[in-house]
């Protein structure tokens, strides 16, 4: 082996590891090593218990060694999102409502993980419960871009995708409600899959907006990102929104048959002006375009289409997503863990200040609208209305999907914004969220996979969407783009950066 | 002319389902356990942790449902209703609003005044919340999750009532129809059947509705009865002197004897109810309710006439009998071994009843072996045993199900049928006797029951007394 640990794959470093080429505690120290050099600049991280990573490190070898663990990854360390519960590990979904949580239980993926022998290295930066497209909304600081510094990473799972980018781990997991898997990775450079609602269990994600949440693998490539998705996929109990495994068997394997039929919406392309989100831009247009005609060079049928109904999708989305997160989140109250005021004389106080000062303002904020859209006299005007869009665009989607394998789109419409940016123009970057809020309000499977840099060297993402369990064939046409568009450079590479 | 007023009742009626473990969760719904000890992360509501539906739930709201001649929503989901209270972890309760389960039934009382149908609105399913336990002495609040998603039924009647009378007859109703169904033992003291009160009152001859208040908590059928009444003159005494009445819910003192304001109208909540989308929606297919409709017990009322006619017993015998839907179970499993319904009925409504009593029990309670008890009537029928001696036995097999010929036997309580032992027995009588013998035989023929006595005694009651009459008479 030639390549060193940080520069291996997840599966060549789970390889390595099966082999007895390296053993696992030299590869975890190594990241370990990594984390501790590249944290002081770009803060991936919140929390990390060195004891028990090596402790579970020794379990580990003991388990590879008497044959228990003999998965791909069994040794490899992943980073996870801290809203992801783990049982004695803090989760704070990065907010000081939640700073000293420590859950007695753990969420269904990290079993997962467990039984498959990976190592759980610490827990990723993210938006305050998710809400965000930055990971600036987090309580404990902001994440910064391994790119440049001064741009944000995206979120609002960015702790988990600057980890990967930087090299701090060579897997992670996030959750995508409304493109928080997908917008970082792209930002970021690297592989970020939403998996179809119902793939991937919700028991121990800390809900957002529970009919769109979805947990999702990142990795560098796309086979470690399907790698990821294997160990945690499938049916849970625990889960009422899990899909059975009997309902997952109609995968489609059409597309190695026929030529592949790709669908590029057009009026997701090319904004008329800088103020105008709801396109592209031009850089990001041109990227998006330049991957579609790859496609077709290489034997596709691409057709530009139009999917009007997405002009709707950030204000649905909104709408569903604030309106499930007031309910969500009332349980943070002070009573029975997380943040209480000291200051309280009575109960309606210890409410009122324990949320006040346990939430930062974008949280309060979706909140409110959220419990407006609810309230009586305008569910039907807010909720109901939201909801009949949803359907609508569902019933787009299913429209294209009987004609076209994937729909080609961009993830974002610009690459990462500056630090600070985002948060004084909210409309517009919530409507920047238009092209990944829409698959997730019609549950479908969608993956981020890097496709240029822009002129300031930041990375551009292409976004592939697939029908309904239908991930094989997007890891299938995912594997294939990475394969025709060749080795793109890594922000590990990147001036010494990282 | 001083108008005359009517009194409109409405009733929201809770009931705890028997249930083992809970709605949404596998925890047990035991009642009384230490706070806290049948809790896990979901029903305390811990970030991240979601429900998942106990199918048993649903099948005993069908079973109630179409008891009360309700249409079923075949699609029908849950709803959040979103409130804060420290008793409700995730602060929403998870119930039915849009498409409760069931729907426009209906269900028939009797009272002095006859027989009438009260309509049901709808019925759905929802969680319980924990309790709060406030200590006055430092100051704080402490809350028991234990009750915290123990499954509930709320059944919403229309205001068909005009009485306390019928509402407690309703109550009994619904109450003889969930311990048939094994669905809920509905016992108001323990909290697991719980009534509010929607009264008004209006002119009499009157087809509008008045203001109505909603009364909570009723803890007893006799704190109902004294609210309706209260509340019906607290309402016409404001009419009549030209006030309103203002819609609010008042909460009952049962030891003042008062109602008092909780909230008004103004402070209503909005409990933005929405579906939960923690849960997939219900579908009950026609086969499952045509399952739940075929598995429907005979009910009481049915059941009453069926022994009256079938066993001939009175009607206030067969209704004592049908009370308990176990008890009537047992009578007829006994009598079928006894061959004797009057005198098994005799040992239900007597003895059994006795101890029940006594011990402060239920009749769900009982769990003798009917054969025992149908061996017991044979015994006593055949003269093996003597009255006295059967109802103690009977306490035995009423407290430990014992078997009572091995009991009688082991304990050496039955009759002595060798004519050898007694005549013995007699032959003594008469040898110590010898004065009284002179007596009988000079024509005091009263004189030989003393005789018998003697005899009885010496047998220890054990000697059929027919059987030492006529061996005392043979020998003088």
């Amino acid at each position: 082996m030639n390549k060193t640990v940080l520069e291996m794959s997840a599966l060549e470093l789970g390889k390595s590891l099966r082999q007895g080429a390296i053993g696992v505690e030299e590869a975890t120290g190594i990241y370990i090593n990594r984390i501790r050099e590249i944290e002081p600049r770009l803060h991936a991280f919140l929390h990390m218990d060195e004891d028990k990573v090596y402790t579970r490190v020794r379990e580990v070898e003991e388990g590879i060694a008497n044959g228990k663990y003999t998965g791909a990854l069994a040794g490899v360390p992943v980073a996870i999102k801290d809203n992801i519960c783990t049982k004695g590990l803090r989760t704070t979904c990065g907010s000081k409502m939640l700073e000293d949580f420590i859950p007695g239980y753990q969420a269904e993926v990290i079993n997962r993980l467990e039984a498959a022998g990976m190592i759980v290295l610490g827990k990723t930066n993210m938006d305050e419960f998710a809400m965000g497209s930055t990971t600036e909304t987090s309580a404990f600081g902001v994440t910064r871009n391994p790119w440049n510094e001064e741009y944000v990473p995206g979120g609002s799972s960015g702790g988990s995708c600057v980890a990967v980018a930087s090299g701090e781990a060579p897997l992670a997991l996030g959750s995508d409600t409304g493109g928080s898997i997908r917008q970082p990775a792209s930002h970021c450079g690297v592989v970020g899959l939403k998996p179809t609602y119902g793939r991937v269990s919700r028991y121990g994600l800390v809900a957002y907006a529970s009919s769109m949440d979805q947990i999702g693998p990142i990795g560098r490539n796309v086979a470690d990102c399907k790698a990821l998705y294997e160990v945690i996929a499938g049916y849970d109990v625990k889960d009422s929104t899990s899909y059975m495994e009997a309902a997952l068997k109609q995968e489609s394997v059409g597309c190695e048959k026929k030529a592949l039929r790709i669908a590029v919406p057009k009026n997701y392309l090319y904004s008329p002006s800088k103020a105008d989100t709801a396109r592209a831009d031009g850089e990001v247009s041109a990227a998006i375009e330049q991957a579609a005609k790859l496609f077709e060079q290489n034997g596709a049928k691409v057709d530009y289409i139009s999917m009007p109904m997405t002009e709707y999708a950030a204000q649905a989305y909104y709408v569903i997503a604030c309106a499930e997160a007031s309910s969500n989140l009332a349980r943070f109250d002070g009573v029975k863990y997380g943040y209480r005021s000291r200051e309280a004389q009575n109960l309606h106080e210890m409410y009122r200040r324990s949320r006040t000062e346990g939430f930062g303002a974008e949280v309060k904020k979706r909140i409110l609208v959220g419990a407006y859209a609810l309230s009586e006299g305008y569910y039907d005007a807010y909720y109901l209305k939201a909801l009949k869009a949803k359907a609508l665009i569902k019933a787009e989607f299913d429209k294209v999907f009987e004609e076209y394998d994937c729909i080609l789109a961009p993830v974002a419409p610009t690459t990462a914004p500056r630090l600070g940016e985002s948060l004084i123009e909210p409309l517009k970057m919530y409507q920047g969220d238009a092209y990944t809020v829409a698959v997730n309000l019609a549950g479908l499977p969608a993956i981020s996979v890097p496709c240029a840099l822009s002129e300031k060297g930041l990375p551009i993402g292409l976004q592939l969407i697939a029908n309904s369990f239908e991930e094989e064939k997007l890891f299938a046409v995912a594997a294939e783009y990475e394969a025709l568009r060749g080795v793109m450079p890594t922000a590990m590479e990147q001036k010494g950066r990282c | 002319m001083t108008t005359q007023y009517e009194t409109v009742i409405g009733l929201e009626v809770h009931v705890e389902l028997a249930t083992r473990t809970k709605i949404f969760c596998g925890c047990s719904t035991q009642f009384g356990a230490p706070a806290n000890a049948n809790t896990c992360p979901v029903c305390t509501g811990m970030p991240g942790t979601l429900p998942v539906l106990n199918r048993q739930v649903v099948e005993y709201a069908l079973a109630l449902g179409l008891s009360m001649s309700c249409k079923v929503n075949q699609y029908c989901c849950f709803d959040r209703k979103n409130y804060f209270y420290p008793d409700n972890p995730q602060n929403y309760q998870i119930s039915q609003l849009y498409l409760p389960i069931c729907h426009d039934g209906e269900v028939e009382i009797e009272t002095a005044k006859g027989k009438k149908l009260i309509r049901i609105h709808e019925m759905h399913m929802e969680e319980d919340a924990g309790k709060l336990m406030h200590d006055e002495s430092n100051d704080t609040s402490l809350v028991d999750y234990n009750r915290s998603g123990v499954p509930l039924l709320e059944i919403v009647s229309e205001p068909d009532f005009c009485s306390a009378q019928e509402v407690i007859a309703y109550l009994e109703k619904l109450k003889m129809l969930c311990q048939y169904l094994g669905i809920s033992d509905c016992k108001l003291q323990e909290g697991s059947m719980r009534a509010d009160v929607n009264l008004s009152v209006r002119p009499v001859g009157s087809d509008v509705l008045g203001t109505r208040t909603e009364m909570k908590n009723l803890a007893s059928f006799k704190a109902i009865t004294k609210a309706i009444e209260v509340e019906s003159r607290r309402q016409i005494a404001l009419l009549e002197v030209g006030e309103t009445v203002v819609q609010e819910t008042r909460r009952w003192d049962e030891n003042k004897e008062q109602s008092f304001t909780m909230r008004s109208k103004e402070d209503a909540k909005d409990y933005r109810y929405f579906p939960d989308p923690d849960l997939q929606p219900i579908m009950i297919s026609d086969d499952w309710l045509a399952r739940v409709e075929s598995e429907k017990p005979e009910f009481q009322p049915q059941k009453q006439l069926r022994f009256q006619e079938q066993y001939k017993l009175s009607a206030y015998d067969a209704a004592l009998l049908t009370q308990s839907r176990h008890m009537a179970e047992l009578y007829e499993q006994t009598v079928a071994l006894s061959g004797n319904p009057k005198k098994t009925a005799n040992w239900f409504m007597g003895e059994c009843m006795r101890l029940l009593k006594e011990k402060g029990m239920d009749a769900e309670q009982l769990k003798f072996t009917p054969k025992h008890l149908a061996a017991l009537i044979i015994a006593l029928d055949k003269g093996e045993i003597n009255q006295e001696i059967a109802k103690t036995v009977f306490e035995r097999i009423f407290e430990d199900d014992i078997e009572p010929l091995a009991y009688m036997k082991e304990h050496n309580l039955l009759m002595i049928s060798d004519t050898g032992a007694i005549e013995a027995a007699v032959d003594e009588v008469l040898i110590e006797n010898t004065k009284v013998v002179e007596e009988y035989r000079s024509g005091k023929e009263k004189v030989l029951g003393f005789l018998v006595g003697q005899v009885m005694k010496k047998t220890k009651g054990k000697a059929s007394p027919g059987m030492v009459t006529e061996l005392l008479k043979a020998k003088l």
